[in-house]
């Protein structure tokens, strides 16, 4: 087995594994660390800037890869999008949300890394994974070039590609040849993307299963008793 | 009618000293650990002051409590979307500074230094970030006795609709304490606003806690309690608040702010409230009609109705016996002389507040001032706090209720000077006020005498019933975090646990070499 073979046959599924696993075992048994670790306590103004931007940013990402790389193809073309459409409005979503997520990427790391309140309470962990992202946040803009000049060659394939090779690992029929063509560039951000699901149950990244939505419905007051109903 | 127990809280003002000694008892049992060093779950103020954090009862600036949005009660911060909208950066949060950057002493230079002309000095340290602090800027009572210029402390919101300025003057300074904790508020913004819902309130006994397990640091609670008793854990991530002392008071005990208090200013008792009425009555219009509105929630424990449903929402009698004998109901409902800390918040809390007399005394000794006809005790216009600025803390700026309570305990002062000097009964002063012989004869039991078993009258929560194997508890931890209690090996996790680089009060190391720079060697100066 190659290295290729490898980092996209096998470690999407140690990857993903232990994104599900390790949540699930860090949710049982270590409720206590399970948190978003505000530190807004400490600095306020450039969490308010960077933090927003990140968010709104990073979200639009995540679901923009999944649509994009998970719906099939056939479906797309069902509703009239043509690949050199579903490839344009991905050049420029990526782009926009990208450069957003980048933006408020830069100032959170900046308040990090340069707040001394801020810095002194960092773990090792929170100042990792943040770098970590913006490492494949700087890859994935870094693609968007090569996407434009695929675009205006008129070639949707490696997009495609990419899109078989994603679906063919939640198929679990792992298919690395479907990378053959695509461009160095795409791979390292692959690697770099999968790796955040790989570390994500070690940081602080697990406050994303929380998201609060349930408050919407529920009353505003919570009443607790300490009587359990006798069985 | 569903009847429900509260436990609650009277302060007596008129007898506060202002010795710190529940906000020091509090922080050794509760909040000496790192990440809270900042924390005060009880803290005494010194009014007219902004307190702690700063300005805390302005909530033009800090968006706590409740307010009445077209009619229907909200988040005054917003109603349940936009506050899941701040969820990535809550703009009311209130930030360190806001409370104090806490700090510690280099102590070890003290033992340490070299032989200095000098005497050796321990100089700050942030306890954040393990800075040299060159300068203490603000402390948790920095305002204590006045502190500081009238400038500064007359931002208090207190002070709403009065003539500030005056105040400043030396001769018409006035000053009060006002202890803080959590008020265990009947409708409680902190709960409403929690989006992961680990706030809740307990329905035997009101106490309000946070579950730690489900705390996920959303920190919208912080902003939402107008009182800012809500405070955020740094080290662990996770809200943290006043517990009510509730291992404590399920065993009948006081509260340790209250069993330590010198000037037995504290009153622990139950009070029973209709917790089908809560949402009609903290929606009144009327910003002034809050406190009515509260006294109208509370239940009446010797109404045959109210001990009939009482039955049936499961009340102990013990309980019922402990809100018949409460010190609270008649310091709050009987006898009028109590009052919630700004209703206008509309959480209706549960700790309440005597307000304090102010007598000029040397000035009444001299002949200055009316006084009641037995001229020694004063008149209430004499007093030295403005009823405006006590009704602005307490009434939302209704001076009536104040006043009456104010002449009730002067009243409750004439009757039993001129029974113990006099020898004889004075009821005039009592038809006045509205108060019959027995109840004057009670307040003053319960006042000035203030014994420990009328102070604390506190049912047990029958954990007998409650547990089916109670010595199945035997061996385990009482308070632990995290998994300590039960895990094999305490100090390694796979996940994120303490932090290391930040500093810690209960570890303090020397961060620097200490170099003193007014060393002098031998023979120098000579």
């Amino acid at each position: 087995m190659n290295l290729i073979n490898f980092l996209f046959g096998v470690y999407p599924y140690i990857a993903l594994t232990t994104f599900l696993l390790g949540s699930l075992i860090r949710f049982d048994r270590e409720q206590y660390t399970w948190k978003a670790d505000s530190s807004q306590l400490f600095e306020k103004e450039l969490l308010q800037k960077g933090s927003i931007l990140f968010h709104i940013g990073i979200i639009a990402l995540f679901f923009g890869h999944f649509a994009g790389l998970l719906t099939p193809h056939q479906w797309f073309l069902n509703w009239g999008v043509t690949d050199m459409m579903h490839q344009t409005i991905a050049i420029c979503l990526g782009a926009a949300f990208g450069s957003i997520c980048m933006m408020g990427g830069v100032i959170l790391w900046k308040r990090r890394m340069y707040n001394p309140r801020v810095r002194a309470n960092s773990r090792f962990m929170d100042i990792f994974i943040l770098d970590w992202i913006l490492i494949t946040l700087s890859i994935g803009l870094l693609t968007i070039p090569v996407s434009i000049y695929h675009a205006f060659n008129g070639d949707a394939s490696i997009m495609i590609n990419l899109s078989e090779w994603a679906q063919a690992i939640i198929a679990l029929n792992p298919s690395p040849h479907f990378l053959d063509r695509v461009d160095i560039i795409y791979k390292v951000h692959l690697f770099f993307g999968m790796s955040v699901f790989l570390l994500f149950p070690f940081t602080r990244l697990v406050h994303v299963w929380s998201m609060p939505l349930g408050y919407m419905f529920r009353p505003y007051q919570i009443v607790r008793t300490k009587f359990v109903k006798q069985r | 009618m569903k009847v429900r127990a509260n436990f609650s809280l009277v302060m007596n003002l008129d007898k506060c000293i202002g010795c710190h000694t529940c906000s020091v008892t509090c922080k050794n049992v509760w909040t000496n650990r790192k990440g809270m060093e900042y924390v005060w779950f009880n803290n005494v103020e010194t009014k007219p002051g902004i307190g702690y954090p700063k300005n805390w009862e302005d909530q033009e600036k800090w968006n706590g409590g409740w307010e009445l949005a077209k009619g229907k009660l909200q988040l005054k911060s917003g109603n349940k979307r936009s506050l899941l909208a701040n969820i990535f950066s809550n703009p009311n949060m209130p930030t360190i500074d806001d409370y104090y950057e806490p700090f510690t002493y280099d102590y070890a230079v003290l033992q340490n230094s070299p032989l200095v002309e000098a005497t050796p000095t321990a100089r700050p340290r942030s306890l954040i970030d393990g800075q040299r602090m060159e300068k203490i800027e603000w402390g948790p009572n920095w305002e204590d006795d006045l502190g500081g210029k009238f400038k500064h402390r007359s931002e208090d919101v207190n002070f709403s609709n009065m003539e500030k300025q005056i105040y400043g003057e030396f001769e018409q300074t006035f000053l009060m304490y006002l202890p803080r904790m959590c008020n265990h508020c009947i409708n409680p913004a902190c709960v409403a606003s929690c989006p992961s819902g680990s706030l809740y309130k307990r329905e035997e006994d009101g106490i309000v806690l946070v579950d730690q397990d489900k705390c996920r640091s959303w920190r919208m609670c912080i902003s939402a309690c107008p009182y800012k008793k809500m405070f955020y854990n740094w080290e662990s991530g996770k809200a943290e608040k006043c517990t009510g002392c509730y291992p404590r008071v399920e065993s009948g005990l006081p509260t340790v702010c209250s069993e330590s208090c010198v000037g037995r200013i504290r009153y622990n008792g139950i009070l029973l409230y209709d917790a089908d009425r809560i949402k009609e009555l903290a929606s009144v219009p009327d910003d002034q009609d809050l406190y009515q509105a509260q006294l109208d929630l509370f239940l009446d424990p010797n109404d045959p109705e109210v001990i009939k449903q009482a039955k049936i929402d499961g009340i102990p009698e013990s309980w019922m016996e402990a809100a018949r004998q409460s010190p609270i109901y008649k310091l709050a409902v009987e006898w009028k002389v109590a009052f919630p800390l700004h209703p206008e918040f509309r959480t209706m809390p549960m700790v309440w507040y005597v307000p304090p007399l102010s007598p000029v005394q040397s000035q009444i000794d001299q002949g200055n001032l009316a006084t009641k006809p037995d001229g020694v005790i004063p008149s209430i216009e004499t007093l030295r706090l403005p009823m405006k600025y006590l009704a602005n803390m307490f009434t939302a700026g209704k001076e009536e209720p104040i006043v009456l309570a104010l002449k009730r305990m002067i009243a409750m002062r004439s009757f039993f000077r001129s029974l113990h000097v006099e020898q004889k009964t004075d009821l005039s002063v009592l038809e006045e006020v509205g108060l019959s012989e027995d109840q004057v004869r009670d307040m003053y039991r319960y006042m000035a005498i203030a014994n420990y078993e009328d102070r604390y009258v506190i049912p047990t929560s029958h954990e007998e019933l409650r547990q089916e194997d109670f010595l199945g508890f035997q061996g385990q931890n009482g308070f632990e975090f995290g998994n300590d209690g039960c895990s094999i090996s305490p100090n390694a996790s796979l996940f994120p646990d303490k932090r290391t680089k930040s500093a810690d009060s209960l570890q303090v190391v020397e961060f620097f070499p200490y170099t003193p720079a007014a060393k002098i060697s031998e023979g120098e100066g000579a």
